[in-house]
């Protein structure tokens, strides 16, 4: 072990139970419990029952292992369900591992969400004191910097006034400020950072990197990739619940980027219940659609399905972001007839998404119930520049989106 | 911040960590652990009790008006229309009083721990401190409810010109019997009601079931009489009926003599129960995060 190991992490695993058919909900009835316990007792035991409790161990992180040493600045990427918020969870105490080890020395605040705590009916003053020991500080400690706290937030006028009177913007300040002046010697930061507005967001960067200029170390997990490479000294990838460490942030980022070329293509492993994901076939061969033409996703579906389900598609942009989110509804008419295979053909009619390369994520649904199956990066497709209406061709500095618009001049 | 200061010169080839996660780790230390964060549970409770005494001005009103109606109903009830007589001299709706206090501590703190957790749930998935005091300051939230139905008693004991006796001395003990005989069975149904989101419905059904199982309303002498001596031990295995008959022995004086046999088996079944509640609670409380 290198002298200046702050945070040791070794083979470290943690699972979740994943029950299949029984539990619509992570916690259980206890209704539930008590009428499969007296259904075992009785002689009409059903294999229905039997069925209702299997469960399976999913693993969310696997075998991770890292070391940071003091004064590191460490982004941690990875795709979404990669274990991120797990291995933060972890590190934060609010979750045990099941298997391996941490080591940590030195005082932790972790910050995974922002006014974790504060409540609408308490005045400024009072959620100042409240959120400063949810996330650990002393009550001396939070005196001694309560000026400076407020200052921060540029709420001094409102501090006895209750924060649900406050705008969307001051709360989100002052649960910032807040944290800010934690004075931990590691400092676990979830993405937090996107919010307020562009201002206050360059304080908060600013903020950050004062506390890595004195000497803290802080972990720091954001989709932001401008972000991570201004503000990180190292990196660890994340993928398939294990850890990759990086002495420098750039590589981390390239190889984060990389993981998405390996996206599987159609047909799809051996799902219970997509057969397959094929994007505008009828244009520029597979994969490839024109910006503002249709985008057609047609998705085959197998015969096994055995209930009312539904489909969530969701499409990403290359850094992981989300743009869109796209579900069948049963009440906008949209049924999927059970035990049957099936066809379902999504259309946008103005692709309108900028040239570039997008992911698709397809979940199974059980309509406005539960997530059956998530099947992230499912597809991939790519937009083409095409020149709309004798305009220039539309490209990704404009925007990530274009949708169909149109001006009205009214002269007064 | 101290572990910095203490670094000796051998720190910087071997480090020494000061936590170590692993499975299982969260056992250890827990009650100094519990301990570092007294400020957060003592922050929690205060927000708890400004929350309830500032969102309404019925609030506080309440905390007087439940009382009071239940008294004198119970009063007009059992001593009126059922004639059932009083401890000693004492005048009925003092006796009722003096039950009434433990009784609805009891039962508000074990409504409000039960919600306590899935209350705070993003407090519980986003932070870690031990997630005892969440119950535990809410069981404080409802002593302070306690603390002003004991003005009201005050009160209603001038009125009646009715003087303490030196046995009020050691109410402040009596009351330490009650938070405790609350915090067990409050934190055995706040790890159920995490686990089994539908055991709330079962909690107002105990709690009435409790009401008519415990000497609120009359005296526990009344039920003496009726069951005989050995019988009314086995009724003190319900730990309120040691805790009521103890603040009416603080409270009454000698109008309303301690029976010390029941009086210890209460105690024990609280302390059994408080056992019980902390391991079961403790059992459970790791998981919370992952399924809250």
């Amino acid at each position: 072990m290198s002298s200046g190991t702050v945070i040791s992490v070794e083979n470290l695993g943690k699972t979740y139970r994943v029950s299949h058919q029984a539990e619509r909900q992570r916690y259980v009835a206890l209704r539930d419990v008590l009428a499969d316990r007296i259904k075992g007792f009785s002689p009409f035991r059903s294999r229905r029952t039997a069925s209702r409790s299997s469960t399976e161990d999913f693993w969310a992180l696997k075998d991770v292992s890292f070391e940071v040493r003091q004064g590191e600045v460490v982004g941690i990427i990875g795709r979404n369900g990669a274990g991120k918020s797990t291995l933060l969870k972890i590190l934060s105490r609010i979750t045990e591992p099941s298997k391996g080890r941490v080591r940590i020395k030195g005082r932790v605040a972790s910050l995974l969400e922002v006014g974790t705590g504060f409540h609408p009916e308490l005045t400024g003053r009072e959620n100042t004191f409240l959120n400063g020991a949810i996330l650990g500080m002393s009550r001396a400690e939070i005196k001694r910097k309560f000026d400076e706290i407020v200052s921060f937030a540029e709420v001094e006028r409102f501090l006895d006034t209750a924060v649900k009177h406050y705008s969307s913007g001051m709360y989100v300040r002052l649960a910032f400020a807040v944290a800010a002046h934690l004075e931990p010697e590691i400092l676990i930061v979830d993405e937090v950072l996107a919010v307020g507005d562009a201002d206050f967001q360059r304080k908060c960067l600013g903020k950050m990197q004062d506390v890595a200029n004195k000497g803290r170390t802080v972990l720091f997990v954001s989709h932001q990739l401008g972000v991570l490479k201004a503000l990180c000294s190292s990196g660890i990838l994340l993928k398939g619940g294990k850890s990759h460490y990086y002495q420098r942030i750039e590589p981390t980022i390239q190889e984060y980027l990389d993981s998405f070329q390996e996206a599987p293509k159609a047909p799809v492993r051996n799902n219970p219940f997509i057969e397959s994901i094929e994007i505008g076939l009828n244009r520029k061969g597979p994969g490839h659609v024109f910006f503002g033409e249709a985008l057609d996703i047609v998705i085959a579906l197998r015969k096994l399905t055995p209930a009312q389900i539904g489909i969530n598609l969701s499409i990403r942009n290359q850094s992981g972001r989300l743009l869109a989110l796209f579900s069948t509804n049963p009440h906008d008419g949209v049924r999927i007839p059970v035990q049957r295979e099936v066809r379902l053909i999504f259309t946008m009619e103005f692709c309108c998404f900028s040239p570039g390369k997008y992911f698709v994520d397809i979940a199974v649904t059980e309509p406005a119930v539960r997530i059956i199956e998530e099947l992230p990066n499912a597809a991939t497709f790519e937009i083409l520049p095409k020149c709309i209406g004798g305009h220039w061709p539309y490209e990704a500095r404009f925007g990530d989106v274009f949708p169909q618009h149109s001006w009205h001049v009214a002269v007064c | 911040m101290t572990a910095s200061a203490s670094a000796t010169p051998s720190d910087l080839h071997a480090p020494v960590f000061d936590l170590t996660l692993e499975p299982g780790s969260a056992e250890k230390d827990y009650w100094l652990d519990l301990w570092r964060y007294r400020e957060l549970f003592i922050i929690l409770a205060m927000r708890d009790i400004s929350v309830r005494y500032k969102q309404t001005v019925i609030g506080a009103g309440w905390a007087l008006i439940q009382p009071v109606l239940t008294m004198i109903v119970m009063t007009i009830v059992f001593g009126k229309v059922a004639g059932l007589h009083s401890d000693g001299a004492a005048p009925y709706p003092i006796m009722v009083f003096a039950a009434m206090l433990p009784w609805m501590f009891f039962s508000s703190a074990l409504s409000s721990a039960s919600q306590s957790m899935i209350g705070n749930a993003n407090l519980i998935s986003k932070v870690y401190f031990p997630r005892l005091i969440i119950p535990a300051s809410s069981v404080v939230t409802s002593f302070a409810d306690f603390v002003v139905s004991l003005l009201l008693l005050i009160g209603l004991m001038s009125w009646y010109r009715f003087p303490p006796s030196w046995n009020i001395l050691a109410l402040p003990v009596f009351i330490g019997i009650v938070f405790l005989a609350a915090l067990g069975p409050g934190l055995f149904i706040t790890a159920l009601n995490v686990k089994y989101r539908d055991f709330r419905y079962v909690i107002p059904f105990l709690i009435q079931f409790g009401l008519y199982v415990t000497p609120v309303g009359f005296s526990s002498s009344v039920i003496r009489e009726k069951l005989g001596a050995k019988l009314f031990f086995f009724y003190s295995i319900n730990p309120m009926v040691g805790v009521i008959d103890g603040f009416r022995w603080a409270i009454l004086g000698k109008n309303s003599p301690l029976d010390l046999p029941g009086f210890f088996l209460s105690l024990l079944v609280t302390a059994l129960l408080l056992g019980l509640g902390i391991s079961y609670f403790r059992k459970t409380e790791k998981g919370f995060a992952d399924i809250i």
